[in-house]
């Protein structure tokens, strides 16, 4: 067995025993990069160098590919935008300061631009293809992130999610992909796409994997005045506990029109995979989620369109060669260096924030806003975990979904709620489906309520085996 | 739901976009799309309801304000389009200004 093929636990477990050391590691994901990614695109830099050079001050380091909005000193930082083309970071986000002593970073990963995506098609540089089958996207935002763990490329990586796009890209290419509680992991350094939605988390082989990355990346950041104080917590202690008598609650809303028979199939198995296992599941309501989209759209572009502001060609990004004034200075570097989708976010959020709809769009979004947080809070009282498919279909073929915004829009069903409020989820994969793509589905849990979903997300792995049975096939 | 060209022409001039006749009839549609849709809020009933404006309870955080000094100022400087001396921008307009 090669060592790119291996989890990080697995790999720590060698390094603990002197059996191998970070050099052997980082020589291995670098074959395999010269392997595959002439296939999937998955990295935008890579540093196979720069990395090989690193494992002799670190020996015991695990390498890590990082997404392309999450700000690396001295390594680009691009959003997958020609807006940030030649933008190289002059600090680290938190993040990477808390993984810096023992990782090393084998590349920056492809995305949507600007993380406004679900394709990862929406790149200005490349698209990336999913390594189960190389004509279907890897899904998005993160979808460089996700490709790379699911083709053994990086053994896990960091991604971001704002309504979907760390768990929905995971889905698709059959990994484990988390969503952390809003505030338990500092968003200093990554680039602002809307900021009251936005959250860094683990991309990764499995769920034991997805705690110890959790373990690194979790804590308080002054930097982040949205970062929570709860204490440091280890969440691989979740790992293993029983999950008998956990209440499941299955919100029939996420079961009906719209979502793929095959998928729903699936996870209605979860469910009863997780009563043979002793929990008990129930049919809930979550009765928001018709309108939880809406609400979603209004508000991450409203925040877009203010946070993406700063791109003015002054004082860093792409600026026009073509202006005779300042204003021209802005709007030509803005229309210049921005791709078609944020463009198009842009003007949805301008028009929400503009006088005369302000009060009917975001100010009415904001309300229902508070009515989907009450709904997660009553279910929460009642049930441990709230069960759901990750995405309503499996991976789409590239190019079939980037010309009808609104459908691309109306995929993420499944995700934004949880991202609206606030609360933690993570997609694992369940099965294949019939074309042998992986189907994911998503637990949700409360508020810092990570561990219990990476108990119940354990216990499902430990009893599905899934990644003992499937592996991408590189399918053309 | 109707969105005029016009509309999207004053929207894309306050977000500082030069649209182009071939985008203002692509964005004009995705909108009256999209729109359209987000309109589905409409129908919750949001009376005495206060609004959100972040996922979570979390009020203000304060601190100091205290100047920190950043020690690689060229890192900083190097990512500006175009220098003179210690000055971003030096363009046209700023020099006029002069």
């Amino acid at each position: 067995m090669e060592l790119y093929e291996l989890t990080v636990h697995e790999l720590q477990e060698k390094l603990d025993k002197k059996e191998i050391n970070s050099q052997d590691i980082v020589k291995s994901y670098i074959n395999r990069i010269d392997e595959k990614e002439l296939e999937i695109n998955a990295f935008i830099t890579t540093r196979k160098e720069a990395a090989l050079n690193e494992t002799m001050q670190k020996e015991n380091a695990i390498p890590i590919g990082i997404k392309d909005n999450i700000c690396t000193k001295g390594i680009k930082t691009t959003c997958a935008s020609k807006m940030l083309e030649n933008f190289v970071s002059p600090y680290d986000a938190t993040v990477m300061e808390n993984l810096n002593n023992d990782s090393i970073i084998l590349g920056k990963l492809n995305m949507d631009e600007f993380a406004m995506g679900a394709a990862t098609e929406y790149s200005a540089f490349k698209k990336t293809r999913n390594p189960w089958n190389l004509n279907k996207v890897p899904g998005g935002s993160s979808g460089g992130s996700a490709a790379a763990v699911a083709a053994n490329m990086v053994p896990w990586a960091l991604g971001s999610d704002t309504g979907g796009s760390i768990r929905q890209p995971a889905s698709f290419c059959g990994v484990v992909g988390l969503k952390p509680t809003y505030g338990l992991v500092s968003r200093y350094g990554l680039v602002a796409f809307a900021s009251s939605l936005d959250q860094i988390g683990p991309i990764t082989k499995d769920v034991t994997d997805c705690a110890i990355l959790l373990n690194k990346i979790a804590g308080t950041d002054e930097k982040d005045s949205t970062s929570s104080n709860i204490e440091k917590r280890d969440y691989t202690k979740a790992i293993g506990k029983s999950i008998k008598d956990l209440k499941i609650g299955l919100p029939k809303e996420y079961f009906g029109e719209g979502i793929n028979e095959e998928v729903k199939k699936a996870i209605l198995d979860v469910a009863k995979k997780y009563e043979q296992m002793g929990a008990i599941v129930e049919e809930c309501s979550l009765e928001t989620t018709d309108y939880a989209l809406a609400t979603y759209y209004i508000i991450a572009c409203a925040e877009a369109s203010s946070n993406l502001g700063r791109f003015d060609g002054i004082r860093y990004g792409y600026r026009s060669s073509n202006f005779n004034n300042l204003k021209e200075i802005y709007s030509k570097s803005r229309s210049e260096g921005f791709g078609p989708e944020v463009k198009r976010r842009i003007i949805l959020g301008t028009y929400v924030l503009s006088s005369g709809y302000y009060d009917a769009y975001y100010k009415k979004a904001q309300k229902v806003r508070t009515l989907v947080k009450q709904d997660f809070k009553r279910l929460f009282e009642k049930y441990d975990v709230l069960l759901t498919p990750t995405s309503p279909t499996v991976a789409f073929d590239i190019g079939t979904k980037s010309n009808n915004p609104l459908e691309m829009y109306l995929a993420d069903i499944c995700t934004v709620s949880v991202n609206i409020a606030g609360v933690p989820a993570i997609s694992l994969p369940a099965t294949i489906n019939s074309e042998g793509m992986p189907i994911g589905f998503q637990l949700i849990g409360n508020h810092f309520a990570e561990e219990t979903l990476f108990s119940a997300a354990y216990a499902f792995e430990q009893e599905n085996k899934f990644r003992e049975k499937y592996k991408p096939e590189f399918k053309k | 739901m109707n969105i005029s060209r016009d509309e999207i022409i004053h929207i894309s001039k306050l977000a500082r976009l030069n649209l182009t006749g071939e985008e203002i009839e692509k964005y004009t549609k995705d909108l009256e799309d999209i729109i359209g849709f987000a309109n589905t809020i409409n129908g919750v009933d949001t009376e005495n309801i206060d609004e959100s404006i972040t996922a979570t309870e979390q009020s203000n955080v304060f601190r100091k304000d205290e100047v920190k000094e950043f020690d690689d100022k060229e890192a900083l400087l190097s990512n500006a389009p175009s220098m003179e001396g210690r000055n971003v921008p030096p363009s046209k307009c700023f020099i006029i200004g002069r």
